[in-house]
């Protein structure tokens, strides 16, 4: 087994594990600090593929940004007034059977997909250079939907958060 | 393998382990110097004189301090959260480790040259965001859980002007990987990017405004990015005894401190790499070479530790509400200015 095959298993041992500590853990608080090491993980994996630019924005975005907010969410709710949140099971049958029909599908996708290995090694120098062109040409509409989206969630934000006028 | 490579290391996993070592050597030693810098400083600042019996005017002091927490008791309160109140001060020191590993200490060595390290640097800071809210939420302590709150909601807001700084000086430079800004602005003081980078001279009297403006913002928010005075709200003594560090003792609190010095030297680590020319001569190509990059290079992250330390000696702490009117009404206006003029004036 060489370093790579190695950096690989235990980039998946770290996602799987925290992965599956989010799910069962009873208290919420550490289901989302398990979050943490398991986005690590994936950005771990992302790197071994040669995708610099995606690892750094999976830890720009959802560590530096949706994991605050879900802890914020989780720290504010739970201890500081006296409600302990646990997670418990409930709805067991639909549970299970939106997890088959998930899982069924995330497996046949796997599998009937033909997978396309590049044969030429990946030039890491350009990846952000080259995604950044593809954003501003190809796919410049998506793009600027994206954003737009993201204005009116935003807007939508403060709206809801801003303190209502008297009269 | 080929990622080794590409960093120019050879599949020696003992020379990995000694390269990505160094940085840490750096910030043990700097650390020393900076515990004694700071109290010196604060001292003369408020005409005392600090410590005069360890030493040749105290020179040993931190030694001294380390020895002490070093034998200090590592106490855990019986209510905190045990596995994450000891595991937070680790989280804090990885992701301030982590952003020194795209820091171009030299023009012989950087940690890891990636293309994306300045924006490695800001991601691997959020890290530090997350260790800082599990230290405060683990010591399951009012002045601990609202220090890390506040610590997590100014990070978060200064990390915008933050950006967006870094995102004038890589427009101008062209690169986000922190060896190659800095080569941009080697040749002598005129080409760093602070006085406009070596663009010819029209467009670089245009821009000198918008750059150097851009450089005051940067040191501001880097400032908020650390928690340090004036935006020590986290740890606003007066309201919240130590803020999230209040429970930890021993070398635990020393961890939280190490994090936070080694926190100052990245923040201005960056800023002097993109703004201040990084590890290359202001005198051109006199006094350059390897050992004199690296002694440019410290020096000028030194100096910039140094007016942080000068900044929270001498002016009070700001209100939350002001802090945050100071980050989304003040400096990121200011930038989105910056941003489009700076835009502009490259596209002439």
């Amino acid at each position: 087994m060489d370093l790579y095959a190695i950096i690989f298993y235990l980039f998946a041992v770290i996602t799987l594990g925290s992965a599956t500590i989010v799910v069962f853990s009873k208290n919420v608080v550490y289901s989302a600090f398990a979050l943490l090491f398991a986005l690590f993980g994936v950005a771990g994996l992302y790197v071994l593929l040669m995708a610099d630019f995606l690892a750094i924005t999976q830890l720009l975005v959802y560590v530096g940004g949706i994991l605050v907010l879900v802890l914020f969410g989780v720290m504010l709710t739970t201890k500081v007034f006296d409600v302990q949140m646990k997670t418990k099971t409930i709805q067991m049958v639909p549970a299970v059977a939106i997890l088959g029909l998930l899982s069924g599908t995330i497996v046949g996708v796997f599998w009937s997909t033909d997978w396309y290995i590049s044969e030429n090694p990946i030039d890491v120098a350009k990846t952000a250079p080259q995604i950044g062109n593809m954003l501003l040409t190809t796919y410049l509409l998506p793009f600027e939907i994206a954003s737009v989206v993201l204005l009116v969630a935003l807007i939508g934000a403060a709206m809801i958060a801003r303190r209502e006028r008297k009269g | 393998m080929e990622l080794l490579q590409h960093i120019g290391l050879e599949q020696n996993l003992l020379t990995i382990v000694l390269v990505s070592a160094l940085p840490l050597v750096f910030i043990l030693l700097y650390a020393l110097v900076t515990l004694y810098l700071e109290m010196k400083v604060s001292a003369h600042i408020q005409d005392r004189l600090a410590y005069m019996r360890t030493g040749w005017h105290g020179v040993l002091q931190p030694f001294a301090d380390i020895l002490k927490l070093l034998q200090k008791e590592d106490t855990v309160p019986a209510a905190a959260d045990r596995f994450l109140f000891k595991l937070a001060p680790f989280v804090v020191f990885a992701g301030t480790y982590a952003g020194f590993a795209a820091i171009p200490f030299s023009s012989a060595y950087i940690g890891s040259n990636i293309n994306l390290g300045v924006f490695f640097i800001i991601a691997a800071s959020s890290l530090v965001v997350i260790g800082i809210l599990m230290g405060g939420w683990a010591s399951n302590n009012k002045w601990s859980i609202f220090g890390a709150i506040r610590s997590a909601a100014q990070m978060v807001s200064y990390e915008i002007p933050t950006a967006l700084a870094i995102l004038i000086a890589v427009m101008i430079t062209g690169s986000l990987n922190l060896q190659e800004v800095t080569q941009y602005q080697s040749g002598g003081i005129q080409n760093w990017v602070v006085f406009g980078g070596s663009l010819p001279l029209t467009q670089k009297l245009l821009i000198l405004p918008f750059t150097l403006l851009t450089f005051f913002i940067l040191f501001i928010a880097s400032i908020a990015e650390v928690n340090r005075t004036p935006f020590d709200l986290p740890e606003a003594e007066s309201e919240l005894v130590q803020g999230f560090n209040t429970e930890y003792s021993g070398m635990r609190f020393a961890m939280f401190y190490l994090a936070e010095y080694a926190n100052m030297f990245l923040v201005s680590a960056v800023a002097v790499s993109l703004f201040l020319g990084g590890w290359s001569s202001p005198f051109g190509e006199a006094l350059s070479g390897p050992l004199w990059d690296l002694f440019w290079f410290v020096a000028k992250g030194m100096f910039l530790v140094f007016v942080q330390i000068w900044i929270r000696w001498t002016l009070p702490r700001l209100r939350v509400d002001q802090l945050m009117y100071t980050s989304w009404k003040v400096l990121t206006p200011f930038l989105f200015l910056c941003v489009f003029a700076v835009g502009l004036i490259l596209v002439l």
